[in-house]
């Protein structure tokens, strides 16, 4: 399952960022395998998607979060 | 001794200005870094003693060099070594800031961890132990609260006891280093070495935080609670629709507009008429005194206007990104402006450009990719700023009297669809190929320092204060002169002037548009010096008195002008198509210059003047041949 999957309230582990150019900018920002992430909501229209990790929250779009594969824990 | 260096660092949304503003007050200057687009802020202040010199350095989550700001961060440390540095650290959001405190350890900087905001923290359910997070860095912490001025204050106290010396970095730090170190030596290919860094440091950051940090479940925060209607559903939608729509009538018409009337009224009854007695009675010459009186005066006046409206504006705009708010309309509105090829960011800057393009282009620094910013800074100016206000207020006045509310939103809402579209346009053409993100953190709702909004605005709206001070004088001068000499010295006949001849030869470009009177032509020239310029010269070269044509009343100018040649120059369809051209075409010099600074480079100024130029030709050519093919006049 990638990030761009889940739904909202879900709280998922990361296990792989994929290769782009976002990557590593994503990862800076606390996107790293092991972190543990709450899907909050959707914007109205339905992307970006907005997430809570490491105490804060970042908004990212739906075609960045397909490259974020993850696994559910709750 | 010689004046103590502090620099503050630290991430976005840490309150890392507020405390900068607390610290230097007014006494701060703001310059731009060489090279880059980025502001550089400096203060001084004087504590027991001790002259001290602060630098407020970009808040940025790394020093990677990736973006200007991280660039300008990641080369002050290489060819700077401030007395102190501290690192302003968000207390309730410190595993993520901690990224950065790390980052600078490894480049070897020893700094003050200064947790801010720990009353939010506490509340978030967050607990620091000061002493074992001292202990995991072996660096100095200290801690301010938000907006208390007495905790900053105490920062100052630090700074002047010499406390750096009796620091050194722990052991824990030193093995990280040494990791990094390993990783960095490792023979993997770059972009590898970088990751394992990353996570190196997000590693030691657990281990930090499981010693020195306890996070306790906490009832929803405000901000969840907040978000939930702010920035969730359909809700948020017409609550952000609702939020803008209070925005622009508390500065256009409750305290925008009420202010321009009185300012324009200080002007027209006070200052005019107290000039033209004082240079009557010292005898100065009938030139200068219409120079001083028609000319410098009234196009200054014509400027300071707008100032009570642009302000207001802009500190509503500073206010609502200090509470948060702006971060989740860039949120709501991302997959529309993506759509347009534009990033949920750029609406800051887009909703500044109903005040000023100047500021509103600078605004685009916040746009992630060369792409997003280049875009648009490119449609900007479309947005019908304040000084294209008049021009639609005086020709629907004139021309369309019985529709003047459905024409001005038709014109506002022009504006809007032309930046949207040719956003499109330059995305797939000129840009083609390159990426936009969009990645943008959603910071917790703060009431924000009063202080630190009003600096801002003022940062902003001051751009436009200058202008009147300078361009406009100056232009006043040049308008003057040219619409009262030729090449056989002065005339009193306005239609043999220089400016006749410039507005004639430029209006031959307008004959498929059905404005191509020289009167026209001149207004459109001049416009380009500043927009303001359009309707006063329009008035002045119509032959009305120049005491009746007045920016801020448009139906007594209207009134005037009907009555002379201008009502019969244009019929209401070329003064549409008029109207169109005026608001979409090349921004005005201030605007351009801007341009060329933020782009860096004279040629995207040059694109932009012929590009918007191009675009309100054209459009005005549909408006006015397509209006006629339909039967309209």
């Amino acid at each position: 399952m990638t990030l761009k999957d889940t739904k909202p309230g879900m709280i998922v582990r990361i296990d792989s960022v994929g290769e782009s150019e976002l990557k590593q900018r994503l990862m800076t920002m606390g996107l790293i395998p092991g972190t543990r992430v709450e899907v909050l909501n959707s914007a109205p229209l339905g992307d970006p998607i907005a997430l809570r990790l490491r105490s804060y929250n970042l908004a990212i779009r739906r075609d960045d979060a397909a490259q974020i594969e993850v696994s559910q824990v709750q | 001794m010689s004046a103590l260096s502090v620099a503050l660092t630290g991430n976005p949304n840490t309150g890392k200005s507020t405390i900068f503003n607390e610290l230097t007050g007014a006494r701060q200057k703001i310059g731009n870094w060489p090279g880059v687009t980025v502001d550089k802020k400096v203060g001084t202040i004087e504590h027991n003693g001790r002259k001290i010199s602060v630098i407020d350095l970009p808040g940025t989550y790394s020093i990677n060099a990736r973006s200007q700001e991280e660039q300008v961060v990641s080369d002050y440390f290489k060819t700077n070594k401030p007395d102190i540095v501290v690192d302003i650290v968000d207390a309730a959001n410190i595993a993520r800031n901690l990224f950065l405190t790390v980052q600078l350890m490894e480049n070897g900087i020893p700094l003050i961890i200064n947790l801010n905001m720990m009353d939010e923290a506490q509340r978030h359910g967050i607990k620091i132990d000061m002493k074992k997070l001292e202990d995991a860095f072996g660096m100095p912490v200290t801690n301010t609260v938000g907006r208390s001025n007495k905790s900053v204050r105490k920062l100052l106290d630090v700074f002047t006891n010499a406390v750096m010396t009796n620091y050194k970095p722990s052991k824990l730090i030193n093995d990280h280093i040494e990791r990094i170190h390993n990783i960095e030596h490792s023979g993997l290919s770059a972009a590898k070495i970088e990751e394992e860094i990353i996570a190196a440091r997000y590693d030691l950051i657990d281990k930090i935080m499981a010693s020195a940090v306890t996070v306790s479940a906490t009832d929803k925060t405000l901000t969840e609670k907040l978000d939930s209607y702010l920035a969730n559903g359909v809700t948020s939608i017409i609550l952000m629709i609702a939020a803008f729509y209070l925005m622009f009538q508390i500065s256009f018409n409750w305290i925008g507009q009420p202010l321009a009337d009185l300012v324009g009224e200080f002007f027209d009854e006070t200052l005019v008429p107290w000039a033209a007695e004082a240079m009557a009675e010292a005898g100065v010459a009938d030139w200068m005194q219409s120079l001083v009186s028609d000319g410098i005066i009234a196009g200054v006046g014509a400027v300071v206007n707008f100032v009570p409206l642009i302000f207001t504006l802009f500190i509503i705009l500073s206010f609502l990104d200090g509470t948060g708010y702006m971060a989740r309309v860039a949120f709501i509105m991302d997959p529309i402006m993506r759509r347009a090829g534009l990033s949920g960011k750029s609406i800051m800057p887009l909703m500044m450009g109903f005040g000023c393009a100047v500021p509103a282009i600078m605004a685009n620094r916040a746009l992630d990719t060369h792409k997003d910013r280049m875009i648009s800074i490119f449609v900007t100016p479309f947005i019908t700023c304040n000084a294209k206000v008049p021009i639609i207020a005086l020709f629907t006045a004139m021309f369309f009297p019985d529709n003047v509310a459905n024409v001005v939103f038709a014109m506002y809402f022009l504006g809007i669809i032309t930046a949207i579209v040719m956003a499109k346009v330059l995305g797939e053409t000129v840009f083609k190929g390159q990426q936009s993100t969009f990645l943008l953190e959603l910071p917790p709702y703060r009431l924000p320092d009063i202080k630190t909004v009003l600096l801002e605005a003022w940062d902003k709206g001051k751009g436009y204060l200058i202008k009147a001070g300078t361009i406009i004088f100056a232009m006043s001068v040049v308008i003057w002169f040219l619409s009262s000499f030729n090449s056989d010295g002065m005339t009193e006949d306005m239609d043999n002037s220089y400016l006749a001849s410039i507005g004639s030869a430029t209006s031959v470009v307008f004959a498929p548009q059905g404005f191509d009177t020289w009167e026209a032509g001149a207004a459109v020239v001049t416009g380009v010096l500043a927009k303001e310029a359009v309707v006063s010269t329009m008035g002045i070269l119509y032959g009305a008195d120049e005491d009746s044509v007045d920016t801020d009343d448009a139906e007594g100018t209207a009134e005037v002008l009907n009555e002379t040649s201008m009502g019969s120059a244009f019929t209401p369809l070329s003064a549409l198509a008029f109207m169109v051209f005026s608001l979409l075409y090349s921004p005005c010099m201030t605007a351009l210059g801007t341009v060329k600074k933020e782009a860096q480079s004279f040629k995207w100024m040059a694109f932009v003047f012929f590009y918007t130029t191009a675009v309100a030709w054209v459009a005005s050519l549909i408006v006015y041949q397509g209006g006629k093919l339909l039967g309209f006049e």
